[in-house]
């Protein structure tokens, strides 16, 4: 690694450049209509809110990768789990729901995770003979005991106004107070599995990380006293205007007159500006406290150790701790864009979180970007959103114009019908090939 | 008599399905062990592998099928089987040459070979996409069962059936000729033996002459069969869903870690493990439980509900990561 990261200085304009162009895109993407760009700023707004989110994601991987080379596959899951934070927060509490069995629930999972710390404690406790038959009876008991608690209560929850709700419901707070709430759900899942997959080689975090994301989605989708599954959480609060209420305010419908735009197209673009500032000005805090830390006497030992662990290690410095801690940190930054995400998106689908879509393009963006750059993985989140979500409609029409001299039959209709599937294969070839020609991304770390 | 009953149910849903679905993590496994043992890297990309493998099988068992090529009681995808294994290692052998070589020369950290993987794991998936789109397949033809639940009952007098089907026979039978295959490969021919001095000790092996492209090569080509037979047995015996198969990386990964990465015997040994862990937790074992004389109430008797079983591979590979992190055949752990 070491190899690659203290290479020739880069140009100092290339960041500003490449933001520029990006610019530019969105720009053109709101202004021109052709084959390449729509031509309404509704989309190019849209396209930009998700970019910024993906921006923020990127932004917390490239902590883990970047400061401190861990491998997290399971991007997914912290994202996932703090997209569960708006659930709970924000949304308005169920009838009922905590009645039929809220306290047994939380008694529950108490017992559970109990379990747990009093089966590491008896490990360390007991004496050595005992040590197996002893955490077997503890593991057992609590496991019935949870199960006896837990049971009863899902099925009471569940029957609970089942067709509308079946689930615990929220408490009713404001949604921006769920962002931090879901950095705190990822940090804690986080910390779990970099507790104990730390320290070992590198690549047993990035399996342990896969399976810990596999199971956050599996719970998500499954547990229906939560969130209700897979019947997914609607109407989550937003913390910015409604359009049809602009719609029916007689000033905002002058304003637009007055501008020469209808009230439905204005509003939103209003309303997505709106979400463009708070994710912006969210994107751009993370970065400056990113950029601080980086040069503080924390940052630099952050780096001296992932360019060489051994020698940290024998100055004196902790690398597992700080592995832990920055892994920690990474993943909550990853959880609190996750429910930036939901918020935006007024919805929790858990059958959206596609690790392809999830863990591996913010991947993609993270390399791209410039692994150990803030900015450049913030850029290369933006930009990535952006060809991902256009190369849906690019695909189709350059097959089309490829395939256009081929006479009409089954080769051509099977072609043109998995062109959508043609951007996967254009992210892999594009992450192999900066990986292998421009290893430090397009903003090098300096 | 109702012991017989139990031990029946006990075969039925829990020995035979863990066995066939033990046998094809076990082949999975083998290969990401290899390539593990020989390039020093976790391959993401052998889910996919064994997705674009299967994927190719099934087109060329489609064409066997046009062309009115059958195998009577066996399926057809056996004899698409060692075309399929031709191109699947033609394709990673283009892979390597084009991606992983390149950070082999150069020495890089395991880390960004992984990386690389997490690449063609892209490119595979797309190209699998593209093959063959992304909907559940069957492709079993020929006789559906050895046992079936109706004859099996009709001869014993039982009250419970047991059902036997070909693909779990040829599951197993398949994998117990690819694993003699492999490991005579490995312990008595000279390429075997230079591909474990390799894995042993690469320095050591580049001093007595051996050829490490060479061994590099064979890795991939063993691979590649070993990754599309045990797609092809997934699918047979299952069905062929190219996420499903990327789903597979983790008790995949798992079975290999179990039995420690690097060792073969260990690769076989976890697949069974994690398999047969999987479907003993998630199994309801209610009807067991009545014919041995127990009465168990409402309670299904089901430690976690199937949807969960990915929670199994991790559980296993939680423990053996807190207490032996090399295995339980003492794996690398460099």
């Amino acid at each position: 690694m070491a190899t690659t990261r203290q290479a020739e200085a880069s140009h100092p304009f290339r960041a500003p450049v490449i933001f520029a162009i990006l610019v530019l895109l969105f720009v053109l993407e709101g202004t021109t209509s052709n084959a390449l760009f729509t031509g309404s700023w509704n989309t190019s707004l849209a396209i930009l809110n998700m970019g910024l989110i993906s921006a923020v994601m990127a932004l917390g991987l490239n902590m883990q990768w970047g400061y401190a080379g861990l491998f997290n596959s399971g991007v997914v899951g912290f994202i996932a789990i703090g997209g569960l934070a708006p659930v709970l927060i924000s949304v308005a509490p169920v009838d009922g729901g905590w009645g039929a069995g809220g306290p047994r629930v939380m008694l529950a999972l108490i017992v559970g995770l109990g379990t747990l710390a009093l089966t590491a404690l008896t490990w360390s406790r007991a004496p050595r003979n005992w040590r197996v038959p002893a955490i077997l009876a503890v593991l057992i008991a609590g496991f019935f005991v949870y199960r006896w608690l837990f049971d009863h209560a899902v099925v009471a929850i569940e029957a609970n106004q089942a067709a509308q709700y079946g689930n615990l419901g929220g408490l009713g707070l404001p949604v921006l107070l769920s962002w931090p709430v879901g950095a705190l759900f990822a940090a804690a899942a986080a910390w779990g599995v970099g507790k104990v997959a730390l320290g070992l080689r590198s690549d047993y975090l990035a399996i342990a990380t896969l399976g810990i994301g596999e199971i956050i989605v599996a719970v998500l989708k499954n547990e229906e006293w939560l969130a209700r599954g897979v019947k997914n959480v609607t109407g989550i609060p937003r913390p910015v205007p409604y359009e049809i209420n602009l719609q029916q305010d007689p000033d905002f419908v002058q304003r637009a007159a007055n501008w020469g735009m209808n009230s439905a197209e204005l509003s939103g673009i209003w309303v997505k500006l709106c979400y463009a500032g708070l994710f912006g000005a969210v994107l751009i805090l993370l970065i400056v406290l990113a950029e601080l830390s980086l040069k503080s006497p924390w940052g630099r030992m952050m780096r001296a150790i992932r360019d060489n662990e051994t020698a940290a290690e024998a100055m004196g410095k902790d690398v597992t701790g700080r592995h832990l801690q920055i892994f920690v940190i990474g993943s909550a930054v990853i959880g609190l864009a996750g429910a930036m995400m939901i918020t935006h998106d007024g919805l929790m689908a858990p059958t959206q979180y596609n690790p392809l879509r999830y863990t591996f393009l913010i991947w993609v963006m993270v390399i791209v970007g410039g692994s150990g750059n803030n900015w450049g993985a913030a850029l290369g989140g933006v930009l990535i959103w952006f060809l991902w979500i256009k190369a849906e409609s690019w695909g189709p029409q350059l097959i089309g114009l490829l395939t256009s001299p081929l006479p009409a039959g089954a080769i051509k209709t099977h072609l043109l019908e998995s062109a959508p599937h043609m951007r996967f294969i254009a992210m892999g070839t594009t992450l192999l090939l900066v990986l292998r020609f421009a290893p430090r991304g397009l903003v090098p770390e300096k | 008599m109702e012991i017989l009953n139990a031990i029946v149910v006990f075969l039925n849903f829990v020995f035979i399905p863990a066995a066939a679905y033990g046998a094809q993590l076990a082949l999975g496994a083998l290969g990401v062990t290899l390539i593990y043992g020989i390039l020093r890297f976790s391959n993401f990309a052998h889910g996919d592998t064994m997705a674009f493998g299967t994927a190719i099988t099934i087109l060329l068992t489609w064409g066997l099928q046009t062309i009115g090529i059958s195998l009577g009681p066996l399926p057809t995808a056996l004899l698409a089987l060692p075309f399929a294994i031709a191109l699947c290692a033609v394709a990673l052998l283009a892979t390597d040459r084009a991606v992983y070589r390149f950070y082999r020369r150069k020495k890089s950290d395991p880390i960004i070979l992984v990386m690389a993987s997490v690449g063609v794991m892209f490119v595979m998936n797309g190209v699998t996409r593209l093959l063959i789109g992304v909907d559940e397949i069957r492709f079993d033809d020929g006789a559906r069962f050895v046992i079936d639940v109706r004859s099996f009952r009709e001869w014993s007098g039982l009250s419970e059936g047991l059902a036997l089907r070909s693909t779990q026979v040829i599951t197993l039978v398949v994998a117990v000729l690819v694993v003699w295959a492999l490991f005579w490969f490995l312990n008595k021919t000279r390429s075997g033996k230079a591909m474990r001095a390799y894995s042993d000790n690469e320095d050591l092996a580049l001093l007595s002459g051996i050829d490490p492209e060479r061994v590099v090569r064979l890795t991939w080509i063993i691979a590649a069969g070993l990754a599309t037979i045990a797609g092809t047995m997934y699918g047979l015996d299952k069905a062929f869903k190219p996420f499903n198969y990327f789903q597979l990386l983790l008790p995949i990964f798992a079975a290999a870690i179990v039995g420690g990465l690097g060792s073969p015997v260990g690769a076989i040994a976890g697949g069974f493990i994690v398999a047969f862990s999987e479907v003993a937790v998630t199994y309801p074992w209610k009807r067991v439980a009545e014919y041995l004389g127990f009465d168990t109430g409402s309670a299904m008797l089901q430690l976690l509900s199937t949807e969960y079983k990915f929670a199994v591979s991790f559980v296993i590979l939680i423990i053996v990561l807190l207490f032996r992190p090399t295995g339980l055949f003492r794996g690398k752990s460099v």
